[in-house]
């Protein structure tokens, strides 16, 4: 299977120019720093709040602001690791030895996005993962629905990856990563426009931050997960936590939306790969 | 069937035109010489044979099927300008990837990747990663990574271009080997000394363009390059040479030109004889490759 081959390749590629082991020991300074601090939230004078429910809604809050600084990293990994790899083999010319062979250009692409898509499970795996299992050891609390939540995560940083992949196969590596991240901020941004707007019951900033969401679905996918982690009693509090779903939650629709964006994602960058000449 | 066979094969990158309705046969089993300046479409054409790039008109077959089909590039070899490669891997790893590609049973593979370390020299650098090779190393990987899948169409474009006389050596080694094997070999290069070498035949490629195309015996053999000294030539005189040969050229008492062969010279001094001309000189010399690639190409180099 050539497709296997490539996505082989590109996990080497991660291991030999040590961008795998850069980011496992920054992981593990992420979750150092999380745990540490959490820690001393959790042990300090007063004290959190010993009713349970109380004191969940501060766990959960804690916890939801360690995945929102993991899926935000997760999602910049995501640019980092994919926005060289056709740009950069394309420029260099490496690429030209590969394509030459008896392989289709589409299946280079696939095998591409395959190994990234496993090389980006293994870190939010690892960062996500970490989070939980620490605030489980400490608190011994865990969130609600961890699969979907985790799951929404993951499709948030595949998302950001196929987009990458869909301009890398026709922009310099430079420029690609100024588009991803430009259209990554577009919606971060639009994710607090919808939020405030919500706030302030103004339906046209909530129209806004929609449409926002629909230019680039990522934000709204971790809104959704952390919708998903947080229960229904919790939610039932209503206190506001600027880390979680928000008060406007992204319906199961824009989950199957973003599912819909990656693919098309994918399918035009092996579509752009496959017409352009090298 | 030939190797590669072309119908006015054309290709524009926006306003430029950087091959223009090149039509070309070569034979299965011979190695063919593409000879030009830089930037005559050389590479742009090898580009077209393997699907790197799409022509803008025009048909292109390469060992029967049409250019660019997936299944016939198993049968070809690639040794692209300039040796570019995934440098983070070692030499080994980079014969496996290739020979992987080129979807080789694991035996035949490993078997291959060996044979070839030994043939390029690099076997005691076998885990060495690229990064570390020298332009020659590189040139030898890249050479053993083109004949993994024993091609029968192998392209070297500029395979010794800023190489060391031992590199440029292999390279001419594997061309004659190839042959031997009934390889078909298709060589750009603008090195009219390594043409000479290893070529059955060659075309002269400018701004796109075939100029000519011949078997080397023929050009080399064939072509004369005549040098004549006489007193009292007239312009008329001198534009009648022109039957005789081409590339008349004349300063003062000197006239020189060019003829496909020996034949023509008792013509011409019969001819300068019966027009009252004093003939003291006349001096066939061969001409080289390179005379001939100035003739062909020109002096400005297709700019």
């Amino acid at each position: 299977m050539r497709i296997l081959v490539i996505a082989k390749l590109t996990f080497r590629e991660a291991a030999r120019r040590k961008i795998a082991l850069t980011a496992f020991i920054l992981g593990l300074g992420f979750l150092l720093l999380y745990n540490l601090a959490f820690y001393f939230v959790r042990t300090q004078p007063y004290g959190l709040p010993s009713a349970a429910l109380a004191h969940n809604e501060v766990i959960n809050l804690l916890l939801m602001a360690g995945l929102y600084a993991a899926n935000f990293m997760a999602g910049v990994m995501a640019v980092l690791v994919s926005a060289d790899s056709l740009a950069g083999e394309i420029g260099s010319g490496a690429i030209h030895t590969v394509v030459t062979k008896p392989i289709r250009r589409s299946e280079v692409v696939l095998g591409k996005w395959l190994g990234f898509a496993g090389l980006m499970a293994l870190y939010v795996l690892l960062l996500g993962g970490g989070l939980v299992i620490s605030v489980a050891l400490q608190a011994g609390y865990t969130p609600t629905n961890l699969a979907a939540g985790a799951g929404l995560i993951y499709l948030e940083t595949v998302l950001v990856m196929s987009v990458t992949l869909a301009f890398s196969s026709r922009l310099s590596t430079l420029a690609t990563g100024a588009a991803v991240f430009g259209m990554y901020g577009i919606a971060f941004l639009g994710g607090w426009v919808e939020q405030i707007g919500a706030l302030l019951q103004n339906q046209t900033a909530v129209d806004i931050g929609v449409s926002a969401s629909l230019l680039m679905p990522s934000e709204a996918l971790w809104r959704r997960a952390a919708f998903e982690m947080t229960s229904p009693l919790l939610r039932s509090l209503g206190t506001f936590n600027p880390f979680g779903s928000g008060v406007s939650v992204p319906s199961p629709l824009m989950v199957y939306y973003a599912i819909l964006f990656a693919l098309a994602a994918l399918a035009l960058a092996m579509r752009v790969f496959a017409r352009r000449d090298l | 069937m030939f190797a590669i066979e072309t119908e006015n094969l054309r290709k524009e990158f926006g306003a430029r035109v950087a091959v223009k309705g090149l039509t070309l046969q070569v034979e299965q089993g011979e190695v063919f010489g593409f000879l030009g300046p830089n930037g005559a479409g050389k590479t742009t054409f090898i580009k077209m044979m393997l699907g790197l790039v799409r022509p803008t008109s025009g048909q292109g077959r390469m060992l029967g099927a049409p250019v660019g089909s997936v299944a016939t590039r198993g049968k070809a070899g690639f040794l692209p300008e300039h040796f570019r490669f995934h440098d983070w891997l070692t030499a080994s790893e980079f014969l496996t990837l290739h020979g992987q590609l080129y979807g080789l049973p694991e035996t035949e593979l490993k078997r291959r990747r060996a044979e070839l370390l030994e043939r390029v020299g690099l076997e005691p650098f076998r885990d060495q990663q690229l990064r570390t090779f020298s332009k020659g190393m590189l040139q030898r990987i890249g050479l053993a990574q083109a004949l993994l899948n024993h091609p029968s169409l192998v392209f070297l474009d500029e395979p010794t271009s800023g190489l060391d006389p031992v590199g440029r050596r292999l390279v001419r080694d594997v061309i004659h080997e190839l042959r031997r094997e009934g390889a078909t070999v298709f060589l750009n290069s603008h090195l009219l000394s390594e043409v000479e070498i290893t070529c059955d035949r060659v075309a002269f490629i400018k701004q796109g363009e075939v100029l000519r195309t011949s078997s080397l015996q023929a050009l080399v053999e064939g072509e004369t390059s005549v040098t004549l000294r006489a007193g009292g030539l007239t312009t008329e005189l001198i534009t009648g040479l022109g039957r005789f040969g081409n590339d008349v050229r004349a300063d003062g008492d000197h006239v020189t030109l060019t003829v496909v062969d020996e034949t023509a010279l008792p013509a011409i001094a019969r001819y300068l004889v019966a027009g009252g001309v004093e003939l003291y000189a006349l001096t066939p010399q061969r001409t080289s490759l390179e005379d001939l690639f100035i003739q062909v190409v020109g002096t400005d180099g297709g700019l």
